[in-house]
């Protein structure tokens, strides 16, 4: 398989900070790559040097088989940029932002014009198209930003965090226009603080963080990385939590971990439900009365700790003893900006 | 499928130049919508050079002395002057689009697309020729209405006009490159008033420099700003209003007013000023635009 986007030892460092410091990654045609860091991490910084932006102080790079360094021109008529922040024209209306966007691309005029009605229609920005983007909302601005990106129909796309400061339903929306592309075959590279979104859209990931890789692989890769499935459960009766840790180690495959204030036990298994059914059906033997069982998987974001020693997001909050984890928590994503 | 993809995603390739001038005509388009619907801007370009010919021509007027034949000749000697001042000012809209296109990224999107790397440049500099064009015209209509007269032919007055546009023109690619490289549009602003008003005013814009004190006489004497207020007053017929007999065009070169060499090849000396700051700042700008990036 070609890679649609090439990247070796990209380094580009401003004075003392390190922005990026020696990126290497690949976009196999036709996939997602997911680049996820904290603020500050080097994410802009190496869509930039990948888009023709600034130049790296060292590496080298090529996108759609056009080298970045030597071919800046050939790289631009093949790809789509929506950078960090929508960067539409607010005194032209969203027909406008884009008919301009196509005319830059050469498109003819009549083509400029059908493809921005196309677009306009894709993104569900029909109703608003003759107003100024001034009076668009955040969600509208950022998918107007996309469009302008896919005017041209790019073979490669770069997306800068293209959620972020969004609200959740926003968010969704996004999600789904990105999606719909990956259908269609093109390849994406997009930069993301949100551990889920990368989850959620991603073929492959590289968590980056003071500008280097720390890890690389699949999302189930990158939980793996941090260990397996864990099962946890709350007894009712906390005299009971010693003859409960005795159960959980006939049911798992190493320590029980106990936490005798939330009368918490938790132990490594494999078996996944299976394990999770023995231990509930013991508990029951047992007259145990059991509030909560669960089988937790380890998420990015317990992948990001244990990878870089700090939380993806400065201002989250610790979670919650909530025990699933297969659900979509918008609240815990609001807090980043 | 690789291939497919890759060709369904190429576009044209136009040639250089049609590239050049089509995209900065886009740009342009877009720049012209943008005055069209931010009011404060239109306005600006409008009424201010009508303020300014009201203002400047019955207040100044009033030192010239007491006559009102001396006060309409100062009328007459000032709109030259006045001229000069609003287009050198609307040379810095570019510094201030510049800077304000950085701000909000959306110098990044274009530098994304496959343009002509001066495009934007040529595009935005030429909005602010576009506009001037409409300054001058509003300002010539109110300085016919409060008296104002071409005693030179209407050659002489077009000559005199291009010559302002080209100085301006010039101008704004000075300004393009203080816009590209300033934190924020405001700065511009601030940095183009604290410029702009010194320079138009240490010249023969508003009163003869002949009388003024040394070292500024000699500022004034080599100051463009003054050489084409003296070409546009002996191409519109100004040179002696404020003595009250208008005279035509091209007369003997008053020894008086044209105390330097600048003053007395006007058009030469200007022509100089705008051929070295192209020379200097289309290649600086430029420059700054294949490296700017939003901060
Ligand atoms: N033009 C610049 N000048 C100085 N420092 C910069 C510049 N651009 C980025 N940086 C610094 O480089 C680091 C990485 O920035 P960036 O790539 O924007 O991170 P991210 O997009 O992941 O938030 C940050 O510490 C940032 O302050
Ligand atoms: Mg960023």
């Amino acid at each position: 398989m070609t890679d649609a986007v090439t990247a070796d030892g990209l380094v580009k460092h401003y004075k003392e900070v390190k922005a990026v410091d020696g990126v290497s990654l690949r976009v196999p045609e036709g996939s997602v790559l997911g680049v996820l860091g904290p603020n500050g991490a080097g994410k802009t910084t190496t869509v930039r040097m990948l888009t023709t932006l600034i130049r790296p102080d060292a590496g080298s790079a090529t996108v759609a088989g056009a080298d970045v360094l030597r071919d800046p021109q050939e790289v631009r008529r093949r790809i789509g940029v929506s950078g960090q922040y929508a960067a539409v024209d607010e005194h032209l209306t969203g027909r406008e932002n884009l008919e301009m966007v196509a005319r830059l691309y050469h498109l003819p005029r009549g083509e400029a014009k059908a493809r921005a009605r196309e677009l306009l229609a894709q993104f569900r920005l029909e109703d608003a198209a003759n107003r100024p983007t001034k009076t668009y909302s955040g969600g509208m601005r950022r998918r107007l930003d996309l469009a302008g990106a896919l005017v041209a129909r790019p073979p490669v796309i770069f997306l800068d965090e293209p959620t972020t400061g969004l609200d959740p339903r926003s968010r969704g929306d996004m999600w789904e226009v990105i999606n719909d592309l990956v259908g269609h075959g093109t390849s994406v590279l997009l930069t993301t603080q949100y551990l889920e979104e990368a989850d959620r859209l991603a073929d492959n990931i590289v968590v980056i963080d003071h500008g280097q890789i720390i890890a690389e692989g699949t999302a189930d890769q990158l939980k793996a990385q941090v260990g397996g499935e864990r099962l946890e459960i709350t007894v009712a009766d906390p005299a009971l939590l010693d003859q409960a840790g005795d159960i959980l180690a006939g049911v798992g495959d190493g320590a029980v971990e106990t936490d005798r204030h939330s009368r918490r036990l938790i132990v490594p298994v494999s078996g996944g439900t299976q394990s999770l059914l023995a231990a509930v059906r013991r508990f029951d033997e047992a007259s145990i009365t059991v509030q909560d069982i669960g089988i937790r998987r380890p998420t990015l974001d317990d992948a990001f700790l244990s990878l870089t020693g700090h939380r993806a997001e400065q201002s989250e909050q610790s979670d919650e003893a909530d025990v699933d984890n297969d659900n979509d928590n918008d609240e815990q994503l609001e807090l980043a900006r | 499928m690789t291939t497919e993809q890759l060709t369904t995603g190429q576009i044209a390739r136009p040639s250089a130049i049609g590239s050049f001038v089509s995209d900065g005509l886009t740009v342009a388009k877009r720049n012209l919508i943008k005055i069209r619907r931010v009011p404060d801007l239109l306005i600006f370009t409008t009424l201010q050079p009508i303020m300014f010919v009201l203002l400047f021509g019955y207040v100044f007027g009033s030192l010239a002395g007491s006559g009102a034949s001396v006060q309409a000749g100062y009328r007459e000697f000032m709109m030259a002057g006045i001229f000069t001042q609003t287009i050198i000012f609307g040379a810095t809209i570019t510094g201030y689009m510049m800077a304000e296109d950085m701000q909000k990224g959306v110098i990044d999107r274009f530098r994304t697309l496959p343009m002509h790397p001066s495009s934007v440049l040529f595009g935005r500099t030429l909005t602010d020729v576009l506009n001037n064009v409409i300054v001058l015209i509003v300002m010539s209509l109110t300085g016919l209405i409060i008296g104002w007269r071409l005693h030179g032919g209407a050659l002489h007055a077009l000559w005199a006009y291009v010559l302002m546009l080209l100085f301006a023109y010039a101008l704004s690619w000075l300004f393009a490159f203080v816009g590209l490289r300033v934190r924020s549009p405001e700065v511009v602003n601030n940095a183009s008033f604290m410029v702009i008003f010194p320079v138009t005013f240490i010249a023969n814009t508003f009163v003869p420099s002949q009388n003024m004190p040394s070292v500024l006489k000699t500022i004034a004497g080599w100051n463009p700003v003054s050489t084409i207020t003296q070409s546009a007053r002996e191409n519109f017929g100004n040179l002696y209003a404020l003595k009250g007999n208008p005279q035509p065009t091209h007369a003997q070169v008053d020894k008086q007013t044209a105390y330097t060499w600048a003053l007395q090849h006007p058009d030469l000396y200007t022509l100089i000023w705008t051929v070295v700051l192209l020379a200097v700042f289309v290649p600086l700008a430029t420059s700054a635009y294949k490296k700017a990036v939003a901060k």
